[in-house]
């Protein structure tokens, strides 16, 4: 399987050669090169996604297979892996593909976007392609941290892109502060784990916690705090609360073409790593814990997608309005991960799938208004996008989409989230997605209306009368911003008739938490046992147009009485965000503390 | 928050993750006494393995070198990004001057100075070579040699002028050297590959045990390294002394 | 007791380098305390990889065989050796420029972003 490490050496390559040629090479190739490594990419990994399906694809970097060796004593496993793996299955190689694919959003929508650039900007964009890749598919947990560490080195210089301004600085800096310390956590957490199991080794290490449970039934503190310190710290890069204060900064602040890669594809990745070293690693011996670790991440989750939906619904900052709408969708797909049940992975992965279409989208929007309008501020834009209907058409359908109307893939991931809660029979938490569907589709919807249609009253003064520089020449928008504006909109659609996804993802979750299958694979443990398949629930066309119906009435009225805007009762809030890096290390802090210490503590 | 309220917040976080942290390291194995599969088993097959008598350089360079890809382009990422951020914003004017640092200016640097300067550099890149080059035998290695060979310009300005050392060492050249290093472990690592075998599988001859031409693939990685992390940390200087000295806001 | 006091080194760096960020009114100050912190991850992977009587993993002069320390730990810390010093390069960069933009070097004066 030659193909599985050009995956992350073709963007490798491409990006050094692009840096060799340097100054001689003219933009125009350096966008090309881009383009055709994202591209390449997502085939592959697409290739890979259907490849992989029933069984995962392992590929020995150096071909450092797992061999045989005498056993020093510690060591009841036959086989023992000293190389890096990358263990490529669906779930992983899908959002791998969606990765590569909003790269090629980014390059596209970003071809006739910055007036005089270096190659400098398409070599981070590559390099953060090969780090998604590459956290996507390997089955190394040193290694899963490297490419976390290169994705995070290229996303904190691509979103201090526009050094001339404040706000990109102090986002940047926010960003790579909390998100380092995260970092920190993690592989804090790895070395502990190494010193118990002497592995690196996801399979190998998932196979020594268990061989450690037949010594000590329940997990002691060193596996519950080695897994709470990883979960944190990927949980950073995830923007759960309370980490997730960075996001709405870095996300305001980074150039367009940034922000889609963000929102769309990196946060989501942040929550994969959780998702990947639960499953992988931790699962076994974590089987105790289950039921408190489930409460612990849905409190999580809620707190997350009903806080995110509170911001923003509080925002007139285009920009900051869809992070705040990424973090509570960020929620939503935490709830998902938090059930720890296939069903509710499985609901996640086509959740990740619509909302990086569509909330891509959004973002393209925005930043062809900022194009057009020279401001992403609502209250200081109000009604002076009337002129860019089309662009508003759009913009609006993606308002929609986001609070989950048929027939976009939103609705799809909405419905299996609610059928999965069922399962376990948490229905009632179903109200908590709804409520932040409708919520941030409605804060879309009232800046829609009031931006391109310029209903309501004018707000007298700006809350955040921040200039913001434009991106580009003023002038007609190209079709090659429009483009991907408008077709990862129509992705939305597709994926949801895209035939069999819904059960591919089933079928995928299911392949991805059976840790026995997966140990087999690596490590020839034991035969895998054959599952039975089971099917998605049906869907519900009448949960996607009830909380669509609720965020145009939302819209509507808060457009009608500004008061409903809450520029007084949500002045709290406001200042709870204040920008502050050491508020934000303190709550990151105080999260990590309360998560570790309730694991570890909570009385039974 | 004020200062108090986030010193509260942050009191009670730490109390909380130190305690957890604690609980965790007095599970942990009694010092020195650990145990790790992994570790006793490289240590005891590496040398016959792979003739590479630094166990920790063939953990780097060959069997996880796949880490160290990464960790050579988070190196090189890093490098573009500062070149990125501190490039001449919009509202800059570049002004080619010579001026130094403000508590340089005027003082006449005196011929001792400048003589150890000169036999300093030299020594520098030459040790720099040697670590860079016998990584697989002895400690040391690309990153390391290359730290140490890109303290040779350092020393030129120290020791001469920013003049002399952007004469010394042209910014196209240090990129294009960077760049080279970067996707020199790359292409080393397709040798493998086209030769149907894995990517970065060291298919070259392991060479005698003890030779500065032992372990196979592993110099070469060196090389490249040494190439990449010498360019890099000589780009990110002559970066910052430009944004420092040449780059005005208008 | 010794034991617990040599790992529990590991913890104080890390909460150490924690309040530094915290508190800190100097982007410099706050990247190096950031430093700070990400150092004691080196201080458990050192002390995880301590062997009692173990020497370097180096097998230039003595025999294979001789009990020596781990090497995987080794190369793990130089790695992340690597990664922090870049992104402290980073990090310094950003407050190169926000020196030059903003005039003052207090994440407090860096606050055009807020609510």
């Amino acid at each position: 399987m030659w193909i599985i490490p050009l995956t992350v050496v073709l963007p490798l390559l491409g990006a050094a050669a692009l840096a060799v040629a340097g100054s001689i090479t003219p933009r125009r190739w350096g966008d090309a090169v881009a383009l055709l490594m994202a591209a390449l990419c997502c085939g592959f990994c697409l290739y890979l996604c259907r490849a992989s399906a029933g069984h995962e694809l392992t590929y020995w970097f150096g071909g450092w297979r797992p061999r045989h060796f005498p056993t020093t004593g510690l060591v009841p496993t036959h086989l023992q892996a000293i190389g890096i793996a990358f263990d490529v299955d669906p779930i992983g190689a899908a959002l791998a593909a969606l990765g590569s694919l909003l790269v090629c959003a980014a390059v596209l929508f970003g071809w006739s976007y910055f007036d005089s650039v270096g190659v400098q900007f398409q070599v981070l964009l590559l390099a953060f392609l090969a780090a998604t890749c590459g956290f996507c598919l390997t089955g190394d947990l040193f290694n899963l941290f490297v490419f976390f560490e290169l994705m995070s080195v290229s996303a904190f210089a691509l979103c201090g892109y526009k050094v001339e301004e404040k706000g990109p600085l102090q986002g940047a800096m926010n960003f790579a502060v909390t998100n380092t310390a995260g970092a920190v956590f993690i592989l804090t957490g790895i070395a502990l784990i190494y010193a118990r199991t002497g592995a690196l080794n996801m399979a190998q290490v998932g196979a020594q916690l268990r061989a450690n449970l037949a010594v000590q039934p329940r997990p002691g503190a060193l596996v519950l705090a080695a897994f709470a310190l990883i979960a944190c710290g990927f949980a950073v890069k995830a923007a759960v609360v309370p980490f997730h204060f960075w996001l709405a900064d870095a996300h305001a602040v980074a150039p367009t073409p940034i922000c889609i890669l963000f929102s769309g594809v990196m946060v989501e990745l942040g929550l994969y790593g959780i998702v990947r070293v639960y499953w992988s690693c931790f699962a076994d011996a974590l089987t105790p814990e289950r039921q408190r670790l489930r409460s612990l991440l849905l409190g999580a989750a809620v707190l997350t997608a009903l806080l995110g939906a509170l911001m923003a619904w509080l925002q007139s900052h285009l920009k900051r309005l869809l992070a705040f709408s990424t973090i509570s969708h960020m929620g939503l797909m935490l709830m998902g991960v938090a059930l720890l049940t296939p069903r509710g992975l499985a609901a996640t992965a086509l959740y990740v799938l619509g909302h990086g279409a569509v909330k891509g989208s959004l973002f393209l929007g925005a930043g062809i208004v900022l194009h057009r309008l020279r401001g992403v501020d609502v209250a200081r834009l109000h009604g002076r996008g009337r002129p860019l209907v089309w662009t508003g058409a759009v913009f609006a359908l993606g308002g929609l989409a986001l609070a989950g109307l048929p027939p976009f893939a939103t609705a799809t991931g909405d419905d299996q989230l609610s059928h999965a809660l069922n399962q376990l029979h948490l229905g009632g938490l179903w109200l908590v997605s709804l409520i932040a569907a409708a919520v941030t589709g409605g804060a879309v919807l009232r800046s829609y209306l009031r931006l391109f249609w310029g209903f309501g009253k004018p707000s007298p003064a700006a809350a955040h009368q921040e200039k913001e520089e434009p991106e580009t020449k003023p002038g007609r928008i190209p079709a090659v911003m429009f483009a991907p504006y408008a077709g990862l909109l129509l992705l939305g659609i597709a994926l949801t008739f895209w035939p069999g996804l819904p059960e591919g993802a089933l079928h995928a979750a299911q392949q991805f938490t059976s840790s026995a299958s997966y140990r087999t694979q690596l490590l020839r443990q034991s035969p895998p046992l054959p599952q039975p398949l089971s099917t998605p629930g049906p869907q519900e066309p009448w949960r996607g147009v009830l909380s669509a119906g609720l965020a145009l009435a939302l819209a509507t009225l808060s457009v009608r009485f500004s008061s409903l805007r809450g520029r007084d009762w949500g002045r709290p809030f406001h200042r709870l965000h204040s920008g502050h890096v050491g508020d934000y290390v303190s709550w990151l802090v105080l999260g990590v503390g309360v998560f570790a210490g309730l694991l570890l503590w909570l009385p039974h | 928050m004020n200062a108090r309220a986030r010193l509260l917040v942050f009191a009670l976080g730490a109390l909380l993750l130190g305690g957890a942290y604690m609980a965790a390291l007095s599970q942990l194995a009694p010092l020195g006494r650990g145990a790790s599969a992994y570790a006793d088993i490289l240590n005891r097959v590496c040398v016959r393995e792979r003739h590479i008598t630094d166990v920790v350089t063939a953990v780097n360079f060959d069997y996880r070198g796949f880490d160290t890809l990464g960790e050579e382009f988070i190196m090189f990422t890093a490098v573009m990004g500062a070149v990125l951020l501190l490039r001449r914003g919009k509202d800059e004017v570049q002004a080619p001057q010579e001026d130094e640092l403000t508590s340089r200016r005027g003082r006449r640097r005196s011929d001792a100075v400048a003589l150890a300067g000169v036999v300093f550099t030299a020594v520098l890149l030459l040790f720099g070579s040697y670590v860079i080059t016998h990584g697989q035998l002895t400690p040391g290695g690309g990153f390391q040699g290359g730290v140490i060979a890109s303290t040779a310009l350092w020393l030129v300005y120290l020791s001469g002028s920013y003049k002399v050392m952007r004469q010394v060492g042209p910014k196209p050249l240090v990129e294009a050297a960077e760049a080279l290093g970067a996707a020199g472990y790359a292409l080393v690592g397709l040798i493998g590959l086209f030769q149907g075998a894995a990517f970065l599988q060291n298919t070259l001859p392991p060479g005698s045990i003890g030779s500065p031409f032992s372990g196979g693939t592993v110099p070469l990685i060196d090389i490249a390294v040494g190439l990449e992390v010498s360019g890099g940390f000589v780009l990110l200087l002559l970066t910052f002394m430009e944004e420092v000295l040449e780059i005005r806001l208008h | 007791m010794l034991n617990i006091f040599c790992y529990s080194i590991a913890a104080w760096v890390l909460l150490i380098g924690l309040y530094g960020v915290v508190t800190s009114r100097n982007l410099i100050h706050l990247v190096l305390c950031l430093s700070v912190m990400e150092t004691s991850t080196y201080v458990l992977l050192t002390l995880i990889g301590y062997r009692v009587g173990g020497t370097a993993p180096v097998f230039a002069d003595i025999p294979v065989g001789t009990k020596a320390v781990d090497p995987v730990v080794q190369a793990l810390m130089l790695t992340d050796v690597v990664v922090e010093a870049t992104v402290m390069a980073l990090l310094l960069a950003l407050a190169v420029q926000a020196h030059k933009r903003t005039g003052s070097l207090d994440p407090h004066d860096l606050r055009a972003l807020q609510g």
